[in-house]
C-alpha cells in the first residue's frame, strides 16, 4: 500500500513539518515527553478543553495527515495503542477509590477505553466506515498496518487513516520505572497517523511493502533467520536495504547497511515504530537523511529502501519495509 | 472460513455443554455480587462466572496472581482448541483476543495501595495490566506464537477479533486462528457503568417496554477458524462457516447510539452484502440487546428498517449472561454456532411487553427442531463501534 501523508507529535519538533528539525531535543534523564504544538487552527478551543492529552495529540496528528493527503473523511480508521487513555483511566480509578465508589463523574470512564482515540476522530469527522483499535503491546501499530494492508487490497479505493499512539503520564512513568523498564532506556511517547491507499496517488511518497512480527524469539539465530526469510519473501537481500531504522539493536545480517537509532529521538514506547514510519516517510520525501542526524556511514544517495526494525525489550520484534515510490525522488 | 471449535465460559456455564443446558432450562446467571469487594454488593445484580480464581488456576495450572480476564480466556480458548482437534505446531496459527478490562481486576486492587504511597503496592498485580498481556498468557497456555493480536473496540471487541481472524486466513497469512474475547467483572467497570446510570437494579429485561438498563456480566468465548486446506488435510468436521461480517461506525455520540440505528443498520446490511444473502436468509438474530433504553430501541429500529415485515426469530441472550462487554461478541458467536448445530433458538428471558415503537417481539421460548441455516449476531459498543457477523450452516453453498 502507498503512504501518502504522515504526521507525528513527538518529543522532537515534528508536527506539521516535513522533516526533522535541525535542533534535536535530547532527553535529560530516563524520560522524554512529547512536544505538543499550538492546536490553534486545528482543533476548536472548546473541543480541546474536553479532550485529554492523548486524544488531542492523536486527533491533531490525524487532521494534519488527512489535510496533507487531501482527504476530508477517511473510509477507515485503524489505530494502535497499547496503553490507551492512561490519564482518564488513572483519574477514574483515583476518584473511585477516594470517593468510595460514590457520586462518580462518568466522563473519565467514558474516555478511558482504548478505542476513544479512534472513535473521537470518527465522531468529529463523521466517518462511518471501518473503525478498529489494536491494543497488543508493541505489536499494536504493526497490527494496524497489517490490517490496513489487507483492507487496501479488499478496497483499493479506500483512503485509510492508520496510526499508533501512546502517552506517558507521571503514574505510568513511575510504574514503568518500578517495573525496570527505564533501566537501559529512555521512556518516551507520541502520536502518529498516516494516510494509505491501495493504489499509488500522484503525491504518494512511500510504499509500505510488508510488515512482520515475531514474538519472543528464542535466540539471535532465530532473529537472523526470520529477518533473512522476510527479505527473501520480498525478493530482497540485506544489500538492498539502504537504511535501517532501529531501536538500539541491529541484527548481524543488517549491519552492512547504513542505520540510525530512531528511539534516540522519540524514546521507548509500544508504538514508537509509528515515529520511525514518519521518519522514513520524511527521509524518502526529501530524498535525504536530515542534517540533524549524522550522515549515516556508507549511505550514498537518497535511500530507496528503508527497513524499520524494532526489538521491544527483546520480546516483541517487528519489521516494516518501505520503498520509495517511482518518480517521487527529486 | 470454517468454524471447527467452540469454547465458552459465562454466568450460565463453565463450558459449551453446561451453557446449552442452562438455555434449555431457562436458567439465568444473574444474581448478587459475591466475589468483588464493592459498596454495590447487595444493590446491583451482576452475572458472575460460577468459578473462583483459585479453582480456575488449579484447573488450568496457572500462577495464582494472574488476572481473572486471562483465566477465563484460557478456559474458553482451550475448550475451543480441544474441540477443533488442530495441532497448532503444524500450522501457521494465530490468537486474537478482544478485551476491554485486561488485568484491571488486579490493577484496581494495586492502585488503592499505590495512591497512598507510589513506592508501595505489589508489582505482580500490575505487571499484567495491559490488554495484550492477557492475550499473551492465553497464547502461552495454548502454545500459539505465530501471530498475536488484541483488540479493544469496547463491546464489539471480540467479534472484531473473529472478523480479523477470518480475513487473515482469507488473505493467506494464517491457516488456523483462535479468535474471540474475554472480560472479567471489576469495580472499575461496575462503577463506570453505574456512573452512566445505565445499570438496572433488577435483573435486566432486554427488548421489553419497561427495560431499565443492563446487568454487567463476565466471561470468555472463543472459536477456532481454519482454512479449506486445514479442513481437508485434518478431516475435522466443520461446525459452521463465517459467511459475512462488517465493522462500521455510528459516529453519533461517544456512548449513545443514533435513534435510527444508523451504524447498526449499516453493519447488518454490509454483513449481508459480504455474505451474499438476502435478509430473508437469516433464520435467527442474536441481538446485542443490552436492556438499555437507547440500545434496544436503536437496534430494534435498525432491524425493523432492514427486515421490514420479515423479522426472523430473535432474542437477546444477555438476560441469561449479562453484558460481558469485550467478551460479548465472542460468547454470542459461540451461541450463534450452537444455534446452527442444535437447530435451536434461545429465549429472551423476562420479556413481557413489546417496545411500543417496534412491530416485533423477541423469542420467549427455547425452541428446537428448527432449520437454522444463517445466524446474524450483533455487537455494538461505545465509540460508535458497530459490528455484525453472519454464521452459516457448514453445508450452505
Amino acid at each position: 500500500m502507498y503512504l501518502n501523508a504522515a504526521c507525528t507529535i513527538s518529543p522532537q519538533i515534528t508536527f506539521d513539518v516535513d522533516r526533522l528539525a535541525d535542533a534535536l531535543v535530547r532527553a535529560s534523564g530516563d524520560r522524554i515527553n512529547a512536544i505538543e504544538p499550538d492546536y490553534t487552527g486545528w482543533i476548536d478551543p472548546r473541543a480541546i478543553r474536553r479532550m485529554s492529552r492523548v486524544i488531542r495529540m492523536g486527533y491533531a496528528s490525524a487532521l494534519s495527515a488527512l489535510k496533507a493527503a487531501g482527504v476530508q473523511v477517511p473510509d477507515a480508521i485503524i489505530t494502535g495503542t497499547a496503553y490507551g487513555c492512561l490519564d482518564d483511566t488513572g483519574i477514574f480509578l483515583s476518584k473511585m477509590i477516594e470517593q468510595n465508589e460514590e457520586a462518580l463523574n462518568p466522563t473519565p470512564f467514558i474516555q478511558s477505553t482504548h478505542n476513544t482515540i479512534g472513535s473521537q476522530v470518527a465522531l468529529f469527522l463523521k466517518a462511518y466506515g471501518y473503525n478498529q483499535t489494536y491494543v497488543h503491546r508493541a505489536f499494536s501499530f504493526e497490527n494496524s498496518l497489517t490490517d490496513a494492508l489487507m483492507l487496501t487490497q479488499e478496497h483499493p479505493d479506500y483512503n485509510v487513516l492508520v496510526g499508533g499512539v501512546d502517552e506517558m503520564t507521571d503514574v505510568s512513568y513511575t510504574l514503568l520505572k518500578r517495573l525496570g523498564a527505564a533501566r537501559h532506556t529512555t521512556l518516551g511517547e507520541g502520536a502518529f497517523y498516516g494516510v494509505v491507499t491501495g493504489r499509488p496517488q500522484h503525491h504518494s511518497v512511500a510504499q509500505i511493502v510488508n510488515v512482520a512480527t515475531r514474538f519472543k524469539p528464542r535466540n539471535a539465530t532465530e532473529v537472523e533467520t526470520w529477518v533473512k526469510d522476510f527479505l527473501q519473501q520480498n525478493d530482497l537481500s540485506p544489500s538492498h536495504i539502504d537504511l535501517v531504522l532501529h531501536g538500539g539493536h541491529v541484527p548481524a545480517l543488517l549491519q552492512t547497511s547504513a542505520s540510525h537509532n530512531f528511539k534516540a529521538l522519540c524514546g521507548e514506547y509500544p508504538t514508537a515504530t509509528g515515529f520511525a514510519t514518519w521518519l522514513a516517510f520524511t527521509i524518502m520525501k526529501r530524498g535525504a537523511i536530515p542534517e540533524a542526524l549524522a550522515p549515516a556511514a556508507g549511505l550514498s544517495g537518497p535511500p530507496k529502501t528503508i527497513l524499520i526494525y524494532n526489538a521491544y525489550f527483546g520480546t516483541h520484534h517487528s519489521l516494516i519495509l518501505l520503498r520509495t515510490c517511482q518518480g517521487s525522488v527529486l | 472460513m470454517y468454524v471447527t471449535g467452540l469454547g465458552v465460559i459465562s454466568a450460565i456455564g463453565n463450558s459449551a455443554g453446561e451453557t446449552l443446558r442452562s438455555f434449555e432450562q431457562g436458567r439465568s446467571g444473574v444474581g448478587a455480587i459475591t466475589r468483588l469487594q464493592s459498596v454495590h454488593r447487595g444493590v446491583l445484580p451482576v452475572a458472575e462466572v460460577k468459578a473462583g480464581n483459585e479453582e480456575l488456576c488449579h484447573e488450568l495450572g496457572a500462577k495464582p496472581h494472574i488476572s481473572r480476564t486471562a483465566l477465563l480466556g484460557m478456559k474458553a480458548a482451550l475448550e475451543a482448541l480441544q474441540q477443533s482437534d488442530v495441532d497448532v505446531r503444524k500450522w501457521r496459527t494465530g490468537l486474537i483476543s478482544g478485551t476491554t478490562v485486561g488485568g484491571m481486576d488486579k490493577t484496581e486492587d494495586f492502585f488503592a495501595t499505590f495512591l497512598r504511597d507510589p513506592s508501595k503496592g505489589r508489582l505482580r498485580e500490575v505487571v499484567n495490566h495491559e490488554c495484550g498481556m492477557s492475550t499473551e498468557l492465553i497464547a502461552e497456555k495454548l502454545g500459539i506464537k505465530d501471530f498475536l493480536s488484541t483488540i479493544n473496540t469496547a463491546c464489539s471487541s471480540s467479534v472484531n477479533a473473529i472478523i480479523l481472524g477470518t480475513r487473515l486466513i482469507r488473505h493467506g497469512h494464517l491457516d488456523v486462528v483462535v479468535a474471540g474475547g474475554t472480560d472479567a467483572l471489576t469495580r472499575f467497570t461496575i462503577n463506570g457503568f453505574n456512573s452512566l446510570m445505565i445499570l438496572d437494579r433488577e435483573p435486566s429485561r432486554p427488548f421489553d417496554a419497561s427495560r431499565a438498563g443492563l446487568n454487567l456480566g463476565e466471561g470468555a468465548g472463543f472459536v477456532v477458524i481454519v482454512s479449506e486446506k486445514v479442513l481437508k488435510q485434518t478431516g475435522v468436521k466443520p461446525l459452521a462457516l463465517v459467511k459475512g461480517f462488517a465493522n462500521t461506525n455510528d459516529s453519533f455520540h461517544q456512548t449513545a447510539s443514533s435513534p435510527e440505528g444508523r451504524g447498526s443498520f449499516a453493519a447488518m446490511q454490509h454483513a449481508l452484502d459480504v455474505a451474499g444473502v438476502p435478509v430473508t436468509a437469516i433464520d435467527y438474530i442474536n441481538l446485542h440487546g443490552t436492556g438499555t433504553q437507547n440500545n434496544d430501541s436503536s437496534e430494534g429500529t435498525a432491524i425493523q428498517r432492514l427486515f421490514g415485515a420479515r423479522v426472523p426469530r430473535l432474542s437477546s441472550t444477555k438476560a441469561f449472561t449479562g453484558h460481558t462487554l469485550g467478551a460479548s461478541g465472542g460468547i454470542e458467536a459461540v451461541f450463534s454456532v450452537m444455534a446452527i448445530q442444535q437447530g435451536c433458538v434461545f429465549p429472551n428471558l423476562r420479556f413481557h411487553t413489546r417496545i411500543p415503537e417496534l412491530d416485533f417481539t423477541p423469542q420467549t421460548e427455547f425452541e428446537t427442531g428448527l432449520p437454522i441455516r444463517h445466524v446474524l449476531s450483533n455487537s455494538f459498543g461505545f465509540g460508535g463501534n458497530c459490528s455484525s457477523i453472519i454464521f452459516a450452516a457448514p453445508d450452505v453453498p
